[in-house]
């Protein structure tokens, strides 16, 4: 089946099974690869990507049901990296193998885009779905309070 | 496939663009193969495999070790920069090849041990000097003054008497036609003069990843690729015996599908059915029409619930006995108190986030592999063995891997494309499910202790007997089965014995952070705890006694240094606030392990309400890892993933064994510790001590849980002697 995608702000293309998950469609057929595959059932937000400004999981979302939605990636996210989270994760060195962190941020900015200053549990909540397995769960809340200007810069 | 032209430019053509040319440099051994791999790129100055000065300044540094989140692409060049005294942001990183080049100095491209460090820091410095003292040597003689009236600082040489400078892409032409010195016998800055080692860096990736650049193994697209996952015998040992793969064939986007025969290497080609297709989804699409017929071999009726009842009945007999020191009988005997425990835990996964993958090209006898590898020679010879091909003719990349944790140690997942792609005649990335993941893992060896131990009536530990039952293949104990004759408290007290069993089984099993140590922590600073409260003594206490007065205890290689320890225990300690008096329900713990050459004493504070639910408040780590710490950033990271993942494995994680094969499939099922659950403190203290600085992978783990289940006891009485946590009813009673 042919699809148009607006992924990112541009108009794409693809022809695939309507189950294709959205996840699949953006790593092999329009190759934006910073959405990660995880776990493929929804359990670990590596793949998280936003729908409409709401973060979503794109393993679980047949690309049947993508068409007239607007979709961002984390190569979306900012035009040129500088979005305060992807500063803020670069200054407070969030990543040790950095695998979940592109979902992680997506999570964080659609908090960020609703609620701007986030108290501790409010964070807590809503990074609650994004799995860590190196442990950096202390220097994303960190990081999401430097984006948030509720933490000094580490400089 | 849909592409635009700037999508179509395959990754490594983008990775190599970002690493600062076209240049292949990891091949560089002398100028003359540089020319040939490519004429038109500026040579520069090339002291070793290390370095490349370009003669616009441009100073590039090859990382050498595998990267797994442990952050050696960052803190192994710091290494080199420091002694070749240039700014770090003026040092581009490239990623290196497996290559021999590199293996100068007794250096190698394994990063498995918490090795990283203690083998590359001294041989990594030695690469910086000889290049500062060629960079040195090609001023003074430009100027025609000795070379030791100069110094070298940011890129640039200076001769203080003349209050001349020159940059060292000045010097780049004539530095290259100097001698070469030997590297054993280069001058090394002094500790005081490091301006880099020390200071806090942030990963030389994360710009890339916080894009979402193409980064990792799992991103590798190379011309004329097709998509391929494999199917595995659930049992494990079992082969494929037939398949409708004419049916898989048939369907939409399957270009291929096969049975591989396969080897009975546990840590090799397992035998299974690779299926082959246009995508990653038209594979696993496919795959769920997939009915295979397994020969599941004789361990087809293994369960977790029968080596359970196999573990009682060896620990009722005596097993190998690896040490035995003083009269252990005759000492419980005449204790003032005895005190029995069994402990377990499972079987658990390395749950890697990024699931296991490999690109391969087999291209005649030659095979070429991307592989997101912890140990790229591993993965040769396996490939070589298992394919018949030369180790010679089999290129690794190595790409960064979406964690290790030793899971990337072992080369299946490299043979696995090798031999999907040689089969299917066409390049292949194969990619593995979580599932896959989960159920055919290197897992970490489930085990039992059946302890005794006996207090003296003022308060000393009289004796300590350890039976482990352990699991073994072929005879032989899984990864960090072992318990060595030397752990600790052998050697620290008058009557100590250990014996040993192993219950024969078919499970894959490899190193997991910290073998061994990772479990025998817990074991052992656990039942410390239960003679302390035996005995009515302060846990605090009783450890620093037991650690006595002496610094070296034991000697060569086996030595341990009981007062780094002592250090880190009174540290930990001091830190959290030992023997503070706090409400039921809120207790604090203490525990220490020395493993990996790093000492470490971990102390914690938890909250468990009167419904048992626990909350770890606080986690404090005291680490003696020598006289360095390189990069202060990366040294706290690999401390709070390792309370972490300490934390996160005791608490969550099994697998469950049943009909021979693993039950747990997915995140749902095998829980990894979530955001809000992580410590609401972490503290990372470092006590620098007059040692060579050694790596923080895998030492901070092991005590991390025992200090927890000890804060646990002392909040509810509970003793925790089965993991993971949640088998444990920890409600107030």
């Amino acid at each position: 089946m042919n699809y148009t995608l607006n992924v990112n702000g541009q108009s794409r293309a693809v022809d695939t099974a309507p189950d294709t998950p959205l996840l699949w469609v953006l790593r092999d057929h329009l190759e934006l690869v910073g959405t990660k595959f995880g776990c493929g059932v929804g359990q670990c937000g590596a793949c998280t990507v936003h729908m409409n400004g709401v973060p979503v999981r794109s393993c679980m979302l047949p690309v049947s049901t993508v068409p007239g939605m607007r979709i961002t990636t984390i190569e979306g996210l900012s035009a040129s990296g500088d979005h305060p989270l992807q500063k803020a994760w670069c200054d407070a060195d969030v990543p040790q193998c950095g695998y979940c962190q592109a979902g992680q941020i997506m999570t964080a900015a659609a908090l960020l885009a609703n609620n701007p200053k986030p108290s501790d549990s409010e964070i807590d909540g809503a990074m609650a779905g994004n799995l860590c397995r190196c442990g950096t769960y202390a220097r994303i809340r960190q990081g999401i309070k430097q984006a948030a200007g509720l933490a000094p810069a580490n400089t | 496939m849909e592409t635009t032209p700037l999508d179509r430019r395959s990754f490594l053509r983008l990775s190599g663009l970002a690493g600062g040319g076209l240049m292949l440099g990891f091949y560089l051994r002398n100028g003359a193969e540089v020319f040939a791999a490519a004429p038109n790129a500026p040579v520069g100055f090339v002291p070793n495999a290390f370095i490349r000065i370009a003669p616009d300044g441009v100073v590039s540094i090859y990382s050498h070790k595998p990267e797994v989140g442990q952050g050696v692409r960052t803190s192994l060049p710091m290494i080199v920069a420091e002694e070749l005294e240039i700014d770090w942001e003026k040092v581009t990183v490239i990623p290196g090849d497996m290559d021999t080049a590199f293996n100068v100095l007794n250096m190698n491209q394994s990063a498995g041990g918490s090795n990283s460090t203690p083998s590359s820091y001294d041989p990594l410095r030695r690469m910086g000097a000889m290049a500062r003292m060629m960079l040195i040597a090609a001023a003074a003689d430009t100027w025609s003054v000795p070379a030791s009236a100069c110094t070298a600082a940011n890129g640039t040489v200076h001769h203080r008497a003349s209050n001349r400078s020159i940059g060292y892409g000045q010097l780049v032409a004539k530095a290259a036609t100097l001698p070469v010195p030997d590297p054993s016998a280069v001058t090394l800055k002094s500790p005081a003069d490091f301006k880099l080692l020390g200071r806090r860096i942030s990963g030389v990736d994360n710009p890339k990843i916080v894009t979402g650049q193409p980064l990792y193994g799992i991103d590798i697209k190379v011309p004329g690729m097709v998509y391929a996952v494999y199917e595995r015998c659930p049992v494990f040992g079992g082969k494929a015996r037939s398949a409708n793969l004419d049916q898989i064939k048939a369907l939409p986007g399957v270009s291929d599908a096969f049975i591989l025969e396969g080897t009975s290497n546990l840590q090799g080609l397992r035998p299974g059915v690779a299926i082959l297709a246009n995508s990653t989804w038209a594979a696993i699409s496919a795959r769920r029409q997939l009915r295979v017929t397994w020969d599941e071999g004789d361990r087809a009726n293994d369960s977790w619930a029968g080596y359970t009842e196999q573990a009682r009945q060896l620990s009722t007999q005596t097993g190998n006995v690896t040490q035995d020191n003083g009269n252990v009988s005759a000492a419980l005997a005449s204790a003032a108190k005895t005190v029995e425990a069994e402990y377990s835990y499972p079987f658990i996964s390395h749950a890697t986030l990024e699931p296991q993958n490999c690109t391969a090209r087999v291209d005649g006898n030659k095979v070429e592999l991307w592989a997101p590898t912890q140990n790229p020679g591993s993965g040769v010879n396996t490939v070589s063995q298992t394919l018949g091909i030369p180790r010679e003719n089999i290129t690794v990349h190595m790409i960064r891997a979406g964690g290790g944790f030793g899971r990337r140690l072992t080369g299946d997942f490299m043979v696995e494309a090798a031999a999907i792609a040689q089969r299917g005649g066409v390049p292949v990335k194969l990619t593995w499910t979580r599932e896959d993941d989960l159920r055919h893992d290197m897992l970490r060896p489930g085990g039992f202790h059946y302890l005794k131990g006996g207090v003296t009536a003022n308060g000393r530990i009289a004796a300590w007997h350890n039976h482990i039952v352990t699991f073994s293949v072929d005879d032989r104990p899984g990864s960090g089965g072992n318990l060595s004759p030397n752990e600790f408290p052998s050697r620290f007290l008058e009557n100590y014995r250990s014996e040993q069993s192993a219950i024969p089984c078919n499970i894959p099993m490899g190193p997991w952070r910290a073998p061994g140590s990772c479990v025998f922590s817990w074991v052992i600073q656990s039942f410390i705890d239960e003679l302390a409260h035996a005995a009515g003594r302060d846990p605090y206490e009783l450890r620093m006694e037991m650690l006595g007065t002496e610094d070296l205890v034991g000697t060569g290689g086996g030595a341990y240094n009981a007062g780094r320890m002592r250090g880190v225990v009174k540290l930990a300690a001091e830190k959290l606030g030992w023997g503070k008096k706090l409400p039921r329900g809120q207790g604090q713990g203490i525990a220490f392990h020395f493993s990996h050459r790093g000492y470490i004493a971990i102390a914690s504070e938890v909250t468990v309400s009167p419904a048992g639910a626990l909350k770890v408040d606080r986690v404090v780590a005291a680490c003696d890892v020598g006289s360095q710490i390189i990069n202060p950033s990366g040294a706290e990271q690999q401390v709070e993933g390792s309370i972490v993942d300490g934390l996160s494995t005791a608490w969550l994680q099994e697998l469950d064994i049943q009909r021979g094969r693993v039950v747990e499939g997915n995140f749902d099922q095998y829980q990894l510790l979530r955001f809000p659950d992580a410590p609401q403190i972490m503290e990372s203290h470092f006590l620098l001590s007059d040692n060579p600085p050694t790596g923080l992978g895998e030492p901070v783990l092991p005590p991390v849980a025992p200090a927890v289940c000890n804060a646990i006891f002392a909040a509810t009485g509970k003793r925790i002697r089965t993991l993971p946590f949640t088998r444990n009813d920890l409600r107030w009673s």
